[in-house]
């Protein structure tokens, strides 16, 4: 399991930098989203692996290594939503940009014009 | 009373947090908009101001030796979210609202009109800057980054036009990438000792076994490097000269205190995790050497614009580099200097966004039209139900105008140039003076080392080469008779800018007692047991 999740955040993070670095908007703003995936799993990884444990206490273990870490759970909720609101203003940035300057490129011309 | 006063430290946060949610409702009501955002503001600058006197030990009965703490909701530390204030955060906390007031101010003339949002994004973004000054918790940290970010992307868009748009592009994606190291170094730090508070890692990174400790480090180091991008350190700076131009005026002046917020993050979280630790380690020299590449590109850069603007935002590159080699020194009584640098640089450039903006307007064509008041298309107005403003109406022209116009105007570009470049006698030069005794005179075994004499050389470098290129600025803007008008300057523009230069003009007479301040807060910052034992008292004193 824990070779299948870090190659999983591995090729994520990967296709995301890659994207991120090409020139044109959406390709930056899909680069953003893998990126954001391969994040927050490593922000759940962080918590360690573990299954079959639930994250709160339900009085039927009394050990805390029954349970499973909370914390990086509760994370993972809080950058899911700020990303996801990001990307979504990022979007509209992206439509306005291409509305305003007339190309998709980052820099708002062709590289050649 | 005393179980109000504690309650104080929460006031910068949710001040902010319920007007700007308030002003969402108002509509078109712009009067109640006004008036509820300058309460705001005043309610954080004497809450600010509160904090300040408190962290004196003026009152011991609420807070003993500079720190207070507050747990939201009781919880306890680490298990729940602390505020903790000391005497940085409180002095922070007054900047950002000192500023905060003049630009809100300046917006008044025309800015906050443009769009409705203005009013809450500003107070969002003070939210923020307050919060990140605030918590003791590394995650809160990050969650205030964004709250902050999330308000300045919207701010700076303010206003519409190509030239926002395209600097918007890289500023959001340069800052998300940011914030995705940010989060995977906070990962990492959990990972390796399960806390998140600052003052109860400081405890844990004793007990971390050697073969965690690397871990820890790199995620320190990846830590860093996001409050590194944000404060605009060379070699991920390129976006902030444009976008620091392309933001409105009133805009920049506020913008020139969030790069100054990655510097504080580093000085915290630095502090603390360095807390027991005496040799200087990789982040020491990594902000040495980003410091002094940092500075080289904002001289480059400095020299080889034309623009006012891009002059400003590349001072404000040079003081953020500056500050990161003073760190990088590891010396610790540079570090009330480099505090006193950071407050000078900080009225400094704001002032001057504000003046530049004014200064623009002594051109009779307007050259960057499509970047300073471009209309919204129509379809914009449709979709949210609000009427076009024709931004250069003659209704606009209220308001009480300032007579001598250009001679307000020199007289404020100098005492800026002064400021900026630190000539004597105002308190950019009181703080470059004490930045390069303090690096002198603090000898080691083996004599002053070459960094020392490598800072104060790049110290020097940077102020010759921030006057000339002012200079020329200002030789273009005033001396060229071609095409220059005497503008209009309205009291309630030229008023915040005035009194950003006062403000520094006054620090520079009472040098003294500001001094005394600072050193206390680089002491204490460099004493962290006060700031973790306060931190952890928590526990012991939750019911």
């Amino acid at each position: 399991m824990e070779l299948v999740l870090a190659l999983a955040i591995g090729v994520l993070t990967a296709c995301g930098v890659w994207l991120i670095l090409r020139p044109r908007t959406f390709q930056v703003i899909m680069g953003l989203v893998l990126l954001s995936y391969g994040v927050n799993l490593f922000i759940f990884a962080m918590g360690r692996l573990v299954t079959d444990r639930p994250p709160i206490l339900d009085g039927r273990h009394l050990e805390a290594a029954q349970y499973a870490d909370p914390v990086p759970q509760a994370l993972v909720l809080t950058a899911i939503v700020i990303s996801f609101a990001t990307t979504a203003l990022f979007l509209v940035l992206l439509m306005a940009a291409r509305g305003l300057t007339g190309t998709d490129h980052v820099d708002g011309k062709e590289p050649d014009s | 009373m005393i179980a109000l006063l504690e309650h104080m430290l929460i006031i910068p946060i949710l001040a902010p947090l319920l007007v700007g949610a308030m002003q969402l409702f108002l509509g078109e009501r712009r009067g109640a908009r006004i008036i509820s955002s300058l309460a705001s503001v005043l309610v954080q600058a004497a809450a600010a101001l509160a904090l300040l006197y408190m962290t004196t030990d003026a009152m011991p009965d609420i807070w003993t030796e500079g720190v207070g703490v507050y747990a939201i909701g009781s919880w306890p530390a680490p298990f729940g979210i602390v505020l903790v204030v000391d005497r940085l955060s409180a002095l922070m906390l007054l900047l950002t609202s000192l500023v905060a007031l003049s630009s809100l101010v300046y917006s008044l003339a025309y800015w906050d009109r443009v769009a409705p949002a203005f009013h809450s994004l500003f107070q969002f973004l003070l939210m923020g800057l307050n919060g990140a000054f605030l918590t003791g918790d590394l995650f809160n940290l990050f969650v205030f980054f964004e709250v902050l970010l999330a308000a300045s992307y919207g701010l700076l868009l303010h206003g519409s036009g190509v030239g926002r748009v395209k600097a918007s592009l890289h500023y959001i994606t340069v800052n998300l990438v940011a914030s995705f190291m940010f989060l995977i170094g906070v990962a990492m730090i959990y990972g390796m000792t399960g806390t998140l508070n600052m003052a109860d890692l400081a405890g844990r990174i004793m007990l971390l076994a050697p073969h965690d400790r690397a871990l820890f480090e790199s995620g320190a180091a990846i830590l860093g490097v996001a409050f590194l991008i944000k404060a605009g350190a060379w070699p991920l700076n390129f976006w902030l000269p444009t976008t620091y131009v392309a933001a409105s005026s009133p805009i920049g002046a506020v913008f020139s205190l969030l790069t100054k917020v990655g510097v504080y993050a580093v000085l915290r979280v630095g502090t603390v995790l360095a807390a027991g630790n005496e040799e200087t380690s990789f982040i020491d020299v990594g902000l040495f050497y980003g410091g002094a590449a940092t500075i080289a590109y904002a001289v480059v850069g400095m020299l080889a614009s034309r623009q006012l603007g891009r002059i400003v935002s590349y001072c404000v590159v040079t003081s953020t580099g500056l500050l990161f080699m003073a760190l990088g020194l590891r010396i610790d009584a540079l570090t009330g200097p480099v505090i006193l640098y950071l407050v000078s640089s900080v009225l400094a450039t704001s002032a001057f966004f504000m003046v530049n903006g004014l200064a623009q307007r002594t051109r009779t064509h307007r050259i960057r039209e499509a970047a300073d008041v471009a209309p919204l298309p129509d379809l914009t107005y449709v979709g949210f139900d609000i009427t076009p403003q024709d931004p250069l109406s003659p209704k606009d022209e209220v308001g009480i105008a300032i007579p001598a116009a250009m001679a307000f105007l020199g007289l404020a570009f100098i005492c800026c140039a002064l400021l900026v470049a630190g000539l004597p006698p105002l308190s950019g030069f009181i703080a470059k003076f004490a930045l390069l005794r303090t690096a002198v005179g603090h000898s080691t075994d083996a004599g002053i080392g070459w960094h020392a004499w490598a800072f104060c050389a790049a110290l020097i470098a940077t102020g010759v080469a921030t006057m000339i290129a002012l200079t020329r600025g200002g030789l273009r803007l005033f001396w060229t008779s071609q095409g220059r008008t005497t503008p209009r300057l309205r009291m309630i523009e030229a008023g915040p800018a005035a009194f950003l230069i006062l403000l520094s003009v006054a620090m520079t007479a009472g040098i003294a007692p500001v001094m005394t301040y600072l050193d206390s807060a680089a002491r204490s910052l460099h004493s962290p047991d006060v700031y973790i034992r306060v931190v952890n008292g928590t526990r012991e004193d939750a019911p």
